[in-house]
């Protein structure tokens, strides 16, 4: 007890010195997690709008895939990312294995079948309601997906702050594909399991108290977004 | 509206669609005929009701005149215009309102640059639809907060913006109070004084009687009558129309 205590306290004087380790890794986490967010938006937003809108064979099929998705185990994403990126692997050649780059791009594939089928369930509701006002007006396809987005903005926020969310929360997959080196690769969540290991709880109970709040913020953000929601369709 | 008329000519428009021709028309669902061997003609102007009891298949068929739904058998013919351009003079105005979110005025920008209308064009439209419709003080008020009366005179000022040959109307009124039908109605006399044909869906006697040129009845999906409102109203010929118009229960 003593010692939680004790380690508590130094976590504690860690985060209020803004010790140079721990910003390091924290930030480290913060731009691994945003850029993965950023690509898995990108891909993510536009397919889920694509399947929720489109008709063509094998859609349900499409629709389970993308579900059972949501749940990969992260370990088996990291193989998959780490074998790629393996100098055996197709992408060999760019040396990406154990760089903070190989963990944006496990992250992005953790995350992007989450945004993708968030939006396609969150367009396919709206398409339901604006089908016929959309096909009235003559809107191409493309358009009423682009128009779509747009108008569903605000809850499509919550899908990406759930895809932030599970990145940052992440530790599988990144420890396999960053092999959680000092200054490169650490990153909060492998950093935690690390320094848990060797005994250092002041450090991983840092970081911990660290990642929880970046969660509350995240969980914050989400419940002020659908607030929004709820207030501007009245 | 003293300048109703001026508000957009159609006879420049190099394309007239009407008169509207349907043949035979029928539409199933799961082998059940929720429409049945329909035909009538439709001419070029003036405000077309089609009445009857729930369940007559009104809604299926305006839609399928709309194209928003595809006939069992039979056929939708236009005069003349391809598919395209067929499209682009049409407007259909739903008995429940689907508004965007976003702001009234720009529920009606979307629908005019869907339509290819240029921004500054667009401009002069949108002003002038919202100022007729009694819209203007609240155009940026986002659409889904406005009240049940001002939703529905919105989808009609952004179907009106079209400048639609033909504007489809399907219950336009239905759940809105009495204030609110004649603003309403209003509306769709202007409409239809500046040159579009009307052809709306009602179940409402008094909104045949205050609105419509003539009348298209159906009943249980099948035409049984297409007259004129005053006819109709006065000598309906079928025993379900005469029923109808007499206000027994019919379904």
């Amino acid at each position: 007890m003593t010692d939680l205590g004790t380690s508590l306290v130094v976590a504690l004087d860690l985060i209020s010195s803004l010790d140079p380790d721990l910003v390091e890794i924290v930030l480290l986490s913060l731009r691994v997690s945003l850029v993965a967010v950023v690509i898995a938006s990108v891909i993510g937003l536009p397919l889920g709008a694509a399947i929720a809108i489109g008709k063509f064979p094998g859609r349900t099929g499409v629709v389970v895939v993308l579900n059972a998705m949501m749940g990969l185990p992260p370990v088996v994403i990291g193989l998959a990312v780490y074998l790629v990126l393996s100098r055996a692997g197709p992408l060999g050649a760019y040396g990406l294995l154990y760089t903070p780059t190989a963990m944006t791009i496990a992250q992005a594939v953790l995350i992007t079948p989450i945004i993708a089928a968030l939006t396609r369930q969150t367009i396919e509701d709206l398409y339901r309601e604006y089908r016929e006002q959309l096909q009235s007006l003559g809107v191409t396809p493309f358009r009423a997906m682009f128009t779509l987005l747009v108008d569903a903005r605000y809850s499509l926020l919550t899908a990406v702050l759930a895809g932030f969310g599970r990145a940052s929360a992440e530790v599988g997959a990144v420890i396999i594909v960053g092999g959680n080196i000092n200054h490169v690769t650490r990153v909060m969540t492998t950093t935690i399991a690390l320094e848990t290991s060797k005994g250092n709880l002041a450090l991983a109970l840092g970081l911990g108290i660290v990642l929880l709040c970046i969660v509350i913020v995240i969980n914050g953000i989400t419940s002020t977004v659908q607030w929004l929601i709820d207030r501007q369709q009245g | 509206m003293a300048d109703s008329e001026s508000h957009h000519s159609l006879n420049q428009d190099p394309v007239d669609m009407l008169p509207l021709v349907v043949d035979g028309l029928g539409f199933s669902v799961r082998e059940q005929w929720l429409i049945k061997d329909v035909s009538f003609s439709l001419g070029a102007r003036g405000r077309t009701f089609i009445v009857g009891p729930n369940g007559a298949g009104k809604s299926i068929l305006l839609k399928i005149c709309h194209g928003l739904l595809s006939p069992t058998t039979g056929t939708v013919r236009w005069a003349s215009g391809s598919s395209r351009q067929q499209r682009q003079r049409q407007a259909m105005v739903f008995q429940k309102p689907v508004l965007l979110r976003r702001s009234a005025r720009a529920n009606v920008e979307y629908a005019l640059s869907v339509r290819g209308v240029t921004k500054k064009d667009a401009r002069e439209r949108v002003d002038r639809v919202l100022e007729e419709t009694g819209l203007a003080a609240i155009a940026h008020k986002q659409a889904r907060v406005l009240s049940g009366g001002e939703q529905q005179r919105l989808v009609l000022a952004r179907a009106w913006a079209l400048r639609p040959q033909v504007l489809f109307l399907d219950e336009p009124a239905a759940h809105l109070d009495p204030a609110a039908t004649a603003a309403i109605e209003n509306i769709i006399q202007q409409v239809s004084n500046a040159g579009s044909k009307i052809i709306m869906v009602t179940h409402d006697l008094g909104q045949v009687r205050r609105l419509a040129d003539e009348v298209l009845f159906l009943h249980q999906g099948q035409l049984l009558e297409q007259a004129a409102s005053k006819d109709f109203l006065a000598h309906a010929k079928s025993q379900e129309a005469r029923a109808f118009v007499e206000g027994q229960l019919l379904w």
